[in-house]
């Protein structure tokens, strides 16, 4: 699960991580007020404004309506309200979001971290995630703070280090001093260093996180290591113990048809091609999207029916698929293990009938228990359904339909 | 010698009086598994489905002599029943539970790494040597004896490329679904090389999907053996969006090696026979072995 940038933070703070601190508001005339409060927190008179949505690249990214990028600064309180009015409500465009855009229903007021000092400020950055390969956490780290990292690791890997995480033993204090080091830090700022890498590492661990990402990191002009920005993302499967971090799901950020979809049991990702597909299966459903491709279509859709291919998710299924406009053709490819042929076929017919007017070809292959039975109903239905049993006969007759 | 598990095999299932465990345990009783009884915490003396209920796995190995554990424990308390087994001296542990906490799996998988055991999956479908023994929630027909191995990351795709396998006159040696998580105990590589020294096998079909690095480490390995058998390998997702399960940091993690046309190609400049179309699975088997 995603969250946002401020609830981020508030997640690393409770762990002693130190942060940008910030106040975040849904309306611009709340604005003013937040960065007053900010102001005696903190003591800052320079403001950043900040667009909250689930996607990196906001600062070089572009809200359509009003042309302000989606992070920008504000020199004192009066510019505040109008700096947050640019951005609050529009729709932000940046190389992640795609280009039509997201909503931001949120910006985050936070206190200015440039200040000027005893030394230039510096941006770092750090991520902690799993490395499937060595089935353990690993911490990278880099001087190129506030760039794209994948970026940095095609032009200039040297400048990447990573440390792995013995599972047994958990972060070792020569680790985090080994990337403050290679971060060439030294005297207070190397120890602030070394005591934020233990926090953000707890921090890490104790959410059940699979992704962490500070990027920047800064050190500030009198030497505080603290977190400009945070991506974080939950482990889905451990939410169960996190009733607080559950509560942080802003389903606003997610595709209206996936979250609709979540509730029928289904797992449902929209495409932008023309033929629909439903499936029961993550693995067969991807190939079902690849044989889609083949026959000279392109997949609307992945949808995974799981293990409960019956009337009802089938008619969920249909309903989800229908409302795309792109949507030419429909191919239903379950193998039937567990679940019987005949009687997803029967859902099939169930389905339709109950639907009505679905005016586009639907292409059933059945295959598994009951295959042969799971045909004979589709085709006695009189309905304009055709089926196939072998999956290259299913591909063939979506080349046939797109013809 | 098939792999993994047989007609010798003493399999116990964790979790055996859930309402998976008991379903499962059931088909896989009438298939012919050789299942000695089941563990349930708190429920030991009791019989279910005519077997022997235990209370620990150390029970199920000290008095019904079992070596093949199957798992349908929930997703919260599995990774404790993985280390359970590996625990009491289990050698296969197979772990069909889907949605275990991935940090749960880490020490998981730290905890039995020394130790004389197997784990397959977890989320995944089992593992199968047809009219020996069926350690998993496969549909046991559709998987005709023969001389084919399969492994494969997803449950219904191995289905697919067993049946396609059978309709080309062939038949399976064992199929091993070594499950999609982040974490898993057997690796693609680790489960071509048991079937590449098993003598009951001739070949291989090898399933993968995007992300991760496990089909590009096990078509070097492949090739770093000379490629004593032929495998046909398919990669699910050519057509999927990029990013959409992990952001940035993952991406750099996973490599180059990481979508689907890259995989294929280094499946291909490692002698593999590669097919683009699911559909082909069967048939290019049928080529590869000059039938």
């Amino acid at each position: 699960m995603n969250i946002h940038e401020y609830q981020a933070k508030e997640i690393l703070k409770s762990y002693g991580v130190r942060v940008q601190t910030g106040v975040v508001v849904d309306d611009a005339s709340k604005a003013q007020e937040a960065a007053k409060k900010l102001n005696a927190e903190t003591g800052t008179e320079w403001f950043v404004v900040k667009a909250q949505i689930h996607a990196g690249g906001r600062g070089k990214g572009k809200v359509q309506e009003t042309g302000s990028n989606g992070v920008v600064l504000a020199k004192s309180l009066d510019e505040v309200p109008e700096k947050a009015k640019n951005i609050l409500g529009g729709t932000l465009v940046t190389h992640q979001t795609g280009e039509e855009g997201k909503k931001v229903n949120k910006v985050l007021i936070a206190e200015d971290v440039y200040y000027p000092g005893a030394s230039e400020p510096k941006e770092y950055y750090l991520s902690i995630l799993l490395d499937r390969s060595k089935s353990c956490n690993v911490i990278m780290a880099s001087t190129e703070g506030g760039m794209d990292i994948e970026d940095v690791a095609a032009n200039t890997p040297e400048k990447i280090v990573k440390e792995w995480i013995d599972p047994a033993i958990g972060l070792q204090g020569f680790q985090a001093r080994k990337i403050a080091f290679a971060l060439g830090l030294e005297g207070n700022a190397f120890k602030e260093m070394v005591k934020f890498i233990f926090s953000l590492y707890k921090a890490y661990e104790g959410s059940d996180s699979s992704m962490f990402e500070i990027n920047p990191v800064l050190k500030t002009s009198d030497d505080k290591i603290l977190a400009v920005d945070a991506k974080v993302n939950i482990d889905d499967n451990a939410l169960y113990r996190h009733k607080d971090i559950q509560e942080l799901r802003d389903l606003s950020e997610e595709d209206p048809a996936e979250v609709e979809a979540g509730k029928s049991g289904l797992s449902y990702v929209k495409l932008d091609g023309n033929v629909g597909c439903m499936v029961n299966g993550a693995g067969l459903a991807m190939a079902t999207m690849d044989i889609i491709k083949l026959s000279g279509g392109e997949p609307a859709n992945f949808l995974d029916v799981g293990g409960g291919a019956n009337a009802e998710t089938v008619e969920a299924g249909f309903r989800i698929i229908l409302k795309d406009p792109n949507v030419k053709a429909i191919l239903i490819n379950i193998f039937g293990g567990i679940v019987r042929c005949d009687r997803v076929a029967n859902g099939v017919v169930e389905a339709y009938k109950k639907i009505g007017n679905i005016d586009i070809p639907i292409i059933v292959r059945l295959q598994g228990t009951n295959a042969e039975e799971g045909a004979k109903i589709i085709e006695e239905s009189g309905l304009k359904v055709a089926s196939a049993i072998l999956l290259k006969d299913a591909a063939a007759k979506v080349k046939e339909v797109l013809s | 010698m098939s792999v993994l598990v047989n007609k010798n095999s003493k399999v116990i299932v964790q979790g055996f009086t859930g309402s998976e465990g008991t379903f499962h345990a059931g088909q896989m009783i009438e298939y012919g598994t050789n299942v000695v009884g089941g563990v349930t915490p708190g429920k030991g003396g009791q019989t279910h489905l005519d077997k022997p209920v235990f209370n620990t796995v150390q029970d199920a190995v000290d008095q019904a002599g079992a070596d093949v554990s199957i798992i349908f424990v929930p997703p919260a308390f599995a990774a404790d029943a993985i280390m359970e087994a590996a625990d009491a001296g289990i050698k296969v542990i197979i772990a069909v539970t889907e949605g275990i906490p991935t940090k749960d799996m880490v020490t998981a998988k730290e905890y039995i790494k020394d130790k004389d055991v197997v784990l397959v999956g977890p989320n995944c479908p089992g593992v199968i040597t047809p009219e020996e023994a069926k350690v998993g929630i496969m549909p046991g027909f559709v998987f005709k004896k023969g001389r084919i191995g399969i492994v494969s990351k997803s449950g219904t795709l191995t289905y697919e490329a067993a049946d396609q396998v059978v309709k080309a006159g062939l038949g399976v040696s064992t199929a091993i679904g070594i499950g999609g998580d982040p974490i898993i105990g057997t690796s693609t590589k680790q489960a071509v090389q048991l079937l590449m020294e098993d003598d009951e096998t001739d070949a291989i079909v090898m399933i993968g999907e995007i992300g991760g690095n496990y089909e590009a480490e096990a078509a070097r390995w492949i090739q770093s053996q000379g490629n004593p058998k032929p495998v046909v390998g398919f990669i699910a997702g050519q057509t999927a969006p990029k990013g959409k399960r992990m952001g940035h940091a993952g991406a750099i993690i996973g490599g180059a090696d990481d979508t689907a046309a890259a995989k294929m190609k280094i499946m291909e400049e490692c002698g593999l026979h590669v097919v683009a179309s699911p559909a082909d699975i069967g048939e290019t088997m049928k080529k590869a072995l000059g039938k």
